[in-house]
């Protein structure tokens, strides 16, 4: 086990494109990082770079504090699951998992080999396939098989690459509690790449969140969702979506700060305002749960908020959430914004609609126009031409990583006194 | 249920019109290779009396100088042309399926059109050059032109089954500890191996079967093939024809064939739609 540390980390392909630009990441040990972003944004590469199958171009790579730049990756000692896997079909179930200790020879005997393999088989519930061949495994298998391989190594640390991309829904969320509770329980380093949202929110300790090459942000998930640093992040991070709604701080005739938008005014708290004071246009995010009917809101939290009207355009019943939609007109100032947010996100345009999540109860109807609640201390604001967050609390985001890391501490420990 | 009796009995039938039309000529020159001199102009299918005279003649007769070193010769021959058209095929297939270099489809095409280039047009401008130069009625003479033959359709065939081949196994066994020659042999090689076997036996057929490149470019038995020295075969007298003891060299020569396909068919029917559907 060791830690993986990353400085100022490019990759340059032969046309000058840099696939990933000067990327730095501490990466603790025993820690589980992943790496998130819509494809094309380097995150593969910069995996590969760690594991060995790809050079550096500029940057210091270390691994348990020794620079590995130019060692080959069977020096790295790191164990990887690919994301097709990458089993030897000629070789049987049992050899699969066994194959890294046949290749270092002299290193392991028969028993311990036999041993090590029918641990790991017990672990991850392949124990009755270990004679069939790769071919004749179901896809959730498969991947075990690879993880099979990757735990008998006693690597410093386990890369994952899109492990999960290749299953169905079902079995994805299966494999992944069954990720999380592993590296838990071993403990070891673990990089695991993946567009997936949900992945990276439920996997890591941190999240790293690239776009073309560019670290974004790197913090705990409940940071990055508390607490995004620019719109990118405020926008990938979350399902629904972030809504961004254009709007002009201002002070109301009855005197408050607020937010003119295509909706109608947001009353704002001060610092909020005061952050989006001095643009001519920002963009006020806010998730579709900081939104509630204003008939559902007690008395008491009301006031913290603001209500508007609006009429809606239609509604999902989920069962255990419900979605009003809401049609507005854009602001010319900032539909180039999104609509390049949109295509950094690889997601399709993004429509001038709101998404607010509604009481699942609630019987509103599209077409029915209803009374909302927006709770206003939690919008941030964004300055469309930077994508800056104007509104982020670093303090307190930093305190949610912190904890974050408290925690996986905590299980740790509880790992341990479990006995491993 | 009629339906499928039906369309069973449809095909069967037209597979056995097939075998029947291709296998026709085999058959009769099997049963013209027991016939003895008397009954080959009887006019009759089937031999009179069975008799192992052609054979006799061709292994240990007065032929059997003529046969034995041609067959010595093919062999020789056709395996040296196979191993080399392999070799090279598999290091040119191996480039083609995994480096990107320019000209990449420029090896190809001509690989192609080296393949569809008429054999017969060629030999006569051969034949000169080689008397020129001394390859004139050598092994080497032989072995050369065969790879024309032998190495496009080779080529096609490898690349198209290198491409097939999840490449990622070499990356996932080095990270796994090998070295590059370990990762390659252990982890690309016995997919591989099959792919060039394949291709072997194919290029061993084709190079095992020429008849033009033999006759022509070939004078004695210093590397004459089997089907050019059928040839060249004579009857017990000048008035006989050698009809026996060409049946029973024609079906020895075969033998090897029949049997490699019998083994190794489905190999080959893989590895040929492999070459024709993907290439």
């Amino acid at each position: 086990m060791a830690s993986i540390t990353l400085n100022n980390i490019v990759k340059e392909y032969d046309d000058g494109f840099p696939a990933v630009n000067d990327i730095s990441i501490d990466i603790e040990d025993g820690e589980f990082v992943i790496l998130v972003g819509p494809s094309g944004c380097g995150k593969s590469t910069l995996l590969r770079m760690i594991v060995g199958l790809e050079d550096v171009t500029s940057g210091e790579l270390r691994i348990g504090g020794d620079v590995v730049n130019d060692k080959p990756p069977r020096d790295r000692n790191l164990a990887m699951v690919f994301q097709n896997y990458a089993l030897y079909p000629h070789l049987t179930v049992f050899e699969n998992i066994a194959f890294p200790m046949r290749l270092a020879k002299g290193k392991f005997t028969q028993e311990e080999v036999k041993d090590k393999v029918q641990r790991a088989a017990g672990m991850l519930e392949l124990t009755e396939h270990l004679d069939r061949k790769p071919a004749n495994l179901s896809g959730g298998q498969r991947q075990r098989v690879a993880m099979g391989r990757a735990i008998v190594r006693e690597a410093n640390a386990f890369l994952f690459d899109e492990p999960l991309s290749n299953l169905d829904a079902k079995l994805r969320g299966q494999m992944r509690t069954e990720i999380s509770q592993l590296q838990r329980r071993l403990n070891t380093t673990s990089v695991y790449v993946t567009h997936d949202q949900t992945e990276a929110m439920t996997l890591g300790d941190r999240v790293a969140v690239l776009k073309r090459g560019v670290l974004q942000q790197i913090a705990s998930p409940r940071e990055l969702y508390e607490q995004p640093a620019n719109l990118f992040v405020a926008g990938f991070i979350g399902a629904p979506s972030m809504n961004f709604i254009p709007g002009t701080v201002q002070r109301s005739s009855t005197g408050a700060m607020c937010l003119s938008t295509p909706l109608g005014e947001i009353e704002l708290p001060e610092h909020i305002a005061a952050a989006g004071q001095d643009k001519d246009v920002v963009l006020a995010g806010a998730r579709p749960e900081f939104f509630e009917e204003a008939s559902q809101v007690r008395e008491s939290r009301r006031a913290r908020g603001s209500v508007f009207s609006a009429e809606l355009s239609h509604v999902e019943w989920l069962g255990n959430e419900q979605y009003a939609y809401i049609s507005y007109e854009n602001d010319p100032r900032v539909a180039e914004v999104l609509q390049n947010l949109a295509a950094d996100m690889d997601t399709d345009e993004l429509r001038t609609q709101l998404v607010v999540a509604v009481d699942a109860m609630s019987r509103v109807r599209g077409g029915d126009t209803a009374e909302l609640w927006v709770d206003a201390g939690r919008i941030h604001l964004f300055d469309p031409a930077t994508g800056e967050n104007l509104t982020r609390d670093a303090e307190a985001g930093s305190e949610l990583t912190r904890q974050a890391a408290e925690d996986r501490r905590r299980d740790r420990e509880r790992a341990a006194a479990n006995g491993g | 249920m009629s339906v499928t009796t039906k369309t069973r009995l449809g095909w069967a039938i037209a597979a056995v019109l097939v075998l029947g039309y291709s296998l026709f000529p085999v058959v009769a020159i099997f049963a013209n290779s027991f016939k003895t001199p008397g009954d080959l102009g009887n006019q009759r299918f089937w031999p009179t009396s069975w008799t192992l005279a052609n054979y006799e003649m061709i292994f240990v007769g007065q032929a059997q100088e003529l046969f034995l070193t041609a067959l010595r010769n093919s062999i020789g021959i056709t395996l040296i042309a196979t191993f080399i058209a392999v070799v090279l095929a598999t290091l040119c297939a191996y480039a083609i399926a995994r480096l990107d270099f320019p000209g990449k489809r420029l090896v190809l095409g001509a690989a192609l059109a080296v393949s569809i280039f008429p054999v017969i047009s060629v030999v006569t401008p051969l034949f000169n050059v080689w008397r020129q130069i001394g390859l004139y009625d050598t092994w080497l003479g032989l072995i050369i032109p065969y790879l024309s033959l032998t190495l496009p359709i080779s080529i096609w065939t490898l690349s198209a089954f290198f491409r097939q081949i999840p490449w990622d196994l070499e990356l996932a066994a080095q990270v796994d500890g090998a070295t590059q020659w370990q990762a390659f042999r252990k982890a690309i090689v016995p997919l591989a191996a099959p792919g060039v076997f394949t291709t072997a036996i194919i290029a061993f057929f084709i190079a095992w079967n020429d008849f033009v490149y033999g006759i022509s470019l070939t004078s004695t038995e210093a590397a004459r093939p089997v089907p050019a020295a059928l040839a060249f075969f004579t009857g017990a007298s000048q008035f006989e024809q050698p009809t026996g003891a060409i049946s029973a060299a024609a079906i020895v020569v075969t033998i090897p064939v029949v049997v490699l396909v019998l083994l190794f068919q489905r190999q080959i029917v893989s590895g040929l739609t492999q070459g024709a559907v993907k290439g």
